[in-house]
């Protein structure tokens, strides 16, 4: 029966694909043809498709692999929710250097490491729970705070170019981090919980459980949304009383909800908007947009961008921290690796650009690519056959997102370079 | 001048400046009076950048060696090391380039670094800037500033979608908004302008100056300086050569006396003679070139094509944009264009190579030439000498020879010897030769073909590149600023080569420089640019106060209205 059904929704698939290799070609012609074309309406058109293309290929892309991955609604509801609670803090830390001017701040994982820091010392305290994660808030804050003035101060030397350098400037962290994790700690850095120490007795093991902390911020208001039905069943399972219950009618399926880390992303959007109305944060836009005007208005332009940069790297921290929590274990040498790349990647699919992004941008991201992390794998194993194919794209995706995205902003940009000397060019004499 | 206080607002005092030896400035001064608007004038390299630049404290000044002589501000000596200081001081100024912010609306432009703030307790904690911005404050203060100029721009406008003139009201009504702003200074306000905007900022300019404010308004455009200012003062190679009443001045004086002569001496019959820059051997030779080539291309005007025809040519060139040029260069014939800088004289020359994006028509010799593609002009047998000698003209680590031969090996495939398309290599010793020739021939000051280009000195570059051109045999040759950052002496020689190349193989040449008088020394006849756009050609023997007039755009203007009656 089942069996059946995955074969019919294959060979629908299927057909839909050749469909939507047909209908892709046409889209192809039509966009070239307005790159040709230069009516009004059409040129209209393309800016709008153009400014949109990421974000609309992950959408047409997701309608394709939902119904092939067979998922139940309420499983990526589920999915989607507790990656948005783990995700977007890291990503909405993403959003302060981008007013400034200063592009994707690579050198968010900075932030992660020192998070991390933070991490493996409560560990090693045995403190658990909130008061955990506060601590290791607390801890790791400082830490990020000088690699933030350090970062900051080299991309300032930098200008102009300041996406490479803190993407290399991760490179080199993570070396100094990796020199006092694995030499320092339990050496320099007191370190007595054995379970944390490599058998040699200094430096700490790749895998570092985090159970005293995990989930402590997604369960600390449990909270689950549910059909009638379901709901009846999950409480019976899970006890009743315990959980805060909203009953939806016509939905099929229980999900959870990490309610405490939604309401902490929230207050941090407010955060974010209140801070764009602050004379910083006009300073910043200002900066951002005309560094040299900006100077000669008296805007103090270096210690500004270093602001923005300290926020962003001890946003992070917190980010990791929130992430981390929900993972329940730490990859002490590569958890902080990927942070950086993926969250940029989601901020990009969201339909932000190096120089423009907005909080929509980072929920309509990390719902697009996470629904991408969750069906692909599945949908690429019932195409194909193999599941490793899905492992492949996602990588596939967030580097290639990446670099569309850094090419579509250089292309825009040219463009608007032009536009702007529109008016110099032409033979304006013939107009009398 | 009102006698209201004893001490004049701002005072200069024998102000001198030098950079590097070279002197730009010699024993400025003048005083500035509550109210009073006066017009600061003078051809470009009169030393009026300098000038703004010694006022505001700009940091160039002081890391090349700072300068001489006092300033004061409300009798009390003043030395600003930074533009704040001269703000605090109370000195305001709009720049010439638009220093707005495009994605701000007007009000966040005008307030801009002096935003209303909301108290909050967390300013408290920290400092102003986490406090949050009051802008229905903010929106009242900006049409304030607005309103007082007179002018009809809505707060919330943003400036990127702005017509151009509105952008140069946002820029003063900024300067307005500040409270202690008591001097103006306007670097060229007007140039952007369409005359309509144009009278609107003179309007308001006007009551601004009642209010009290003193405005020194810079402008080449001298009806404007006429009919705004009170008091004109005219820079000229760095002097001040006259401070008087604008009465007593009319447009042409004031012409005459930044192009450097007096207007008496219009009528006298040697009007080439150099006042002040004497290049001996030219102001001796120049009317006997002049006498020997004018007839010649006259005579033959009506049968011989004209070499270089330019029909409605634009050219994009940043910040020297051409917008609408025609001109024809008979054959044979040296033609000059000359002009302000920023005006788009360099744009002609650099479009016609297609080094820049361009449009229109241009016929060589009667037949259409390719534009955007340098290759197709250099096909054509049209060689190039640029402006930028260091960075387009000259392959700076390579040797003579090498940047001697460069564009004919590559454009001409001489100096090659092997297999066309197949297996070349090139022919060091024609080089060699070639390079030897002109080093000889140019008396090129080097140790040998095989020196680099960039240990030369600049005159002794500017003849490599000179040969560069050469060796390509030109039909027409283009050179832009030929005597730009050389000495006196090899000024003299580069132009006799040009003169002597012109001669001897009958070549067209046209010269484009910011020196007039080099260009009048030279040519047969100038063009002169005004807003990318042709003033007027006259014979090199006119008065060199008609060129003033031209640059200064009178002459247009009166053209036009000529035209338009007709």
């Amino acid at each position: 029966m089942m069996n059946e059904i995955m074969n019919q929704a294959i060979t629908f698939a299927l057909n839909n694909a050749v469909l939507a290799a047909v209908i892709g070609i046409i889209a192809l012609v039509i966009i070239l043809a307005l790159l040709m074309g230069s009516g009004r309406i059409f040129r209209k058109l393309f800016d709008l498709m153009a400014n949109n293309a990421v974000p609309a290929i992950f959408i047409i892309i997701s309608a394709f692999a939902i119904p092939l991955s067979g998922y139940s609604a309420s499983y990526l509801v589920q999915e989607l929710l507790t990656r948005i609670g783990r995700n977007s803090f890291l990503i909405l830390s993403l959003l302060i250097p981008i007013m400034a001017g200063m592009g994707l701040n690579f050198g968010m994982v900075l932030g992660a490491m020192a998070g991390q820091i933070g991490l493996l010392m409560i560990c090693d305290w045995g403190v658990v729970g909130i008061p955990g994660m506060i601590l290791a808030c607390l801890v790791g804050t400082p830490i990020a705070v000088i690699l933030g003035i350090f970062c900051g101060a080299v991309l300032n030397r930098a200008k102009g170019r300041e996406m490479v350098t803190s993407y290399i400037l991760g490179f080199f962290i993570n070396g100094v981090y990796q020199l006092v994790v694995l030499y320092f700690m339990g050496w320099i850095i007191p370190i007595t919980n054995p379970a944390l120490l490599l058998s040699r007795g200094y430096g700490v093991r790749n895998a570092v459980s985090l159970l005293g902390i995990r989930g402590v911020l997604d369960n600390l208001i449990p909270s689950i949304v549910a059909g009638t039905t379901q709901g009846q069943q999950f409480l019976s399972a899970n006890g009743s009383g315990a959980f805060f219950l909203v009953h939806i009618p016509f939905f099929d399926g229980a999900v959870r909800i990490p309610l405490a880390t939604l309401i902490v992303i929230a207050l941090f959007c407010a955060f974010i908007v209140w801070f764009r109305r602050t004379k910083l944060g006009q300073d910043m836009r200002a900066i951002g947009q005309s560094q040299s005007v900006a100077d000669s208005a008296g805007i103090a332009v270096n210690r500004t961008r270093i602001i923005a940069i300290v926020i962003s790297t001890v946003l992070a921290c917190y980010g990791q921290i929130i992430y981390l929590q929900n993972m329940g274990t730490l990859n002490t040498y590569n958890s902080h690796d990927q942070a950086g790349m993926f969250s940029i990647a989601a901020l990009l699919i969201g339909g932000a650009s190096v120089s423009r992004a907005s909080i929509a941008n980072v929920f309509v991201g990390v719902i697009l690519f996470h629904l991408m992390f969750i069906v692909a794998p599945v949908a690429g194993k019932n195409l194909i056959g193999d599941a490793q194919i899905g492992e492949y794209f996602r990588v596939f995706v967030s580097y290639g997102i990446i670099a569309i995205a850094l090419v579509l902003h250089a292309w825009k940009r040219n463009r608007e370079r032009e536009a702007a000397r529109r008016s110099l060019r032409g033979n304006r004499g013939g107009d009398n | 001048m009102s006698d209201k206080n004893n001490n004049p607002l701002l005072q200069l005092e024998h102000i001198g400046k030098e950079y590097y030896g070279n002197r730009v400035l010699t024993d400025i001064s003048f005083s500035v009076e509550p109210g009073e608007i006066i017009g600061l004038v003078g051809e470009n390299g009169a030393g009026k950048s300098t000038l703004l630049n010694i006022l505001f404290g700009m940091p160039v000044i002081a890391s090349t060696g700072g300068y001489e002589g006092d300033m004061r501000v409300d009798g009390k000596a003043v030395h600003f090391t930074s533009p704040n200081q001269a703000l605090a001081a109370g000195i305001g100024m709009v720049h010439q380039e638009f220093s707005l912010i495009p994605g701000f609306t007007a009000t966040e432009n005008i307030l801009l670094n002096r935003e209303v703030l909301n108290g909050s307790v967390m300013s408290y904690v920290f400092s102003d800037r986490v406090s949050t911005l009051d802008r229905d404050a903010m929106g009242r203060r900006a049409s304030q500033a607005l309103n007082t100029l007179g002018v009809n721009i809505s707060p919330d406008m943003v400036v990127s979608e702005m017509p151009v003139g509105y952008k140069q009201f946002i820029e003063i009504a900024r300067e307005i908004d500040r409270k202690n702003t008591r001097l103006l200074f306007l670097d060229e306000p007007t140039a952007v302008l369409t005359e309509s905007e144009a009278e609107i900022l003179l309007l308001a300019l006007k009551k601004l100056a009642r209010s009290g404010i003193a405005i020194v308004f810079i402008s080449h455009r001298l009806n404007e300086i006429k009919e705004l200012c009170s008091r004109i003062i005219v820079l000229r190679d760095g002097r001040l050569i006259t401070d008087s009443f604008a009465e007593d001045l009319t447009i042409r004086q004031i012409a005459s006396l930044m192009v450097g002569r007096e207007s008496e001496r219009k009528e006298e019959p040697e009007p080439e003679e150099p006042e002040e820059r004497p290049i001996p051997e030219e102001a001796v030779e120049v009317p006997d070139v002049n006498l020997v080539l004018n007839p010649k291309p006259e005579k033959k005007k009506k049968k011989v094509k004209p070499a270089l025809k330019v029909e409605h040519l634009w050219v994009d060139m940043p910040g020297e944009t051409v917008r609408d040029v025609s001109f024809e260069v008979r054959k044979g014939e040296i033609f000059g264009i000359g002009g302000l800088a920023g005006h788009g004289k360099l744009g002609i020359p650099n479009g016609i190579m297609g080094l820049y994006p361009a449009g229109g028509k241009v016929r060589l010799f009667g037949r259409s030439l390719t534009l955007n593609k340098p290759r197709a002009a250099l096909g054509r047998r049209m060689a190039f000498v640029s402006e930028d000698r260091r960075g387009v003209g000259l392959l700076l680590d390579e040797p003579l020879d090498w940047n001697i031969t460069f564009t004919a090996m590559q454009t001409q495939g001489r100096f090659l010897m092997g297999i066309p398309f197949i297996f070349q290599m090139r022919n060091e010793y024609a080089m060699r030769k070639e390079a030897q020739k002109f080093i000889d021939a140019l008396s090129i000051k080097c140790t040998g073909p095989s020196q680099k280009a960039g240990e030369l000195s600049g005159g002794n570059q500017q003849k490599v590149c000179l040969a560069k051109a050469f060796v390509l045999r030109p039909d027409i040759l283009l050179i832009c600023e030929p005597t730009r950052g050389i000495d006196i002496g090899a000024k003299t020689l580069v132009l006799d080569t040009l003169k002597n190349y012109n001669k001897e193989h009958g070549t067209t040449i046209i010269i484009t420089s910011s020196e007039l008088e080099e260009l009048r020394s030279v040519c047969d006849r100038v063009a002169i640019v005004g807003d990318g756009r042709i003033a007027g050609v006259l014979p090199a023997s006119s008065p060199a106060e008609e060129f003033g007039m031209l640059m200064m755009g009178q002459a247009r203007r009166e053209e036009e209205e000529a035209e338009e009656s007709a």
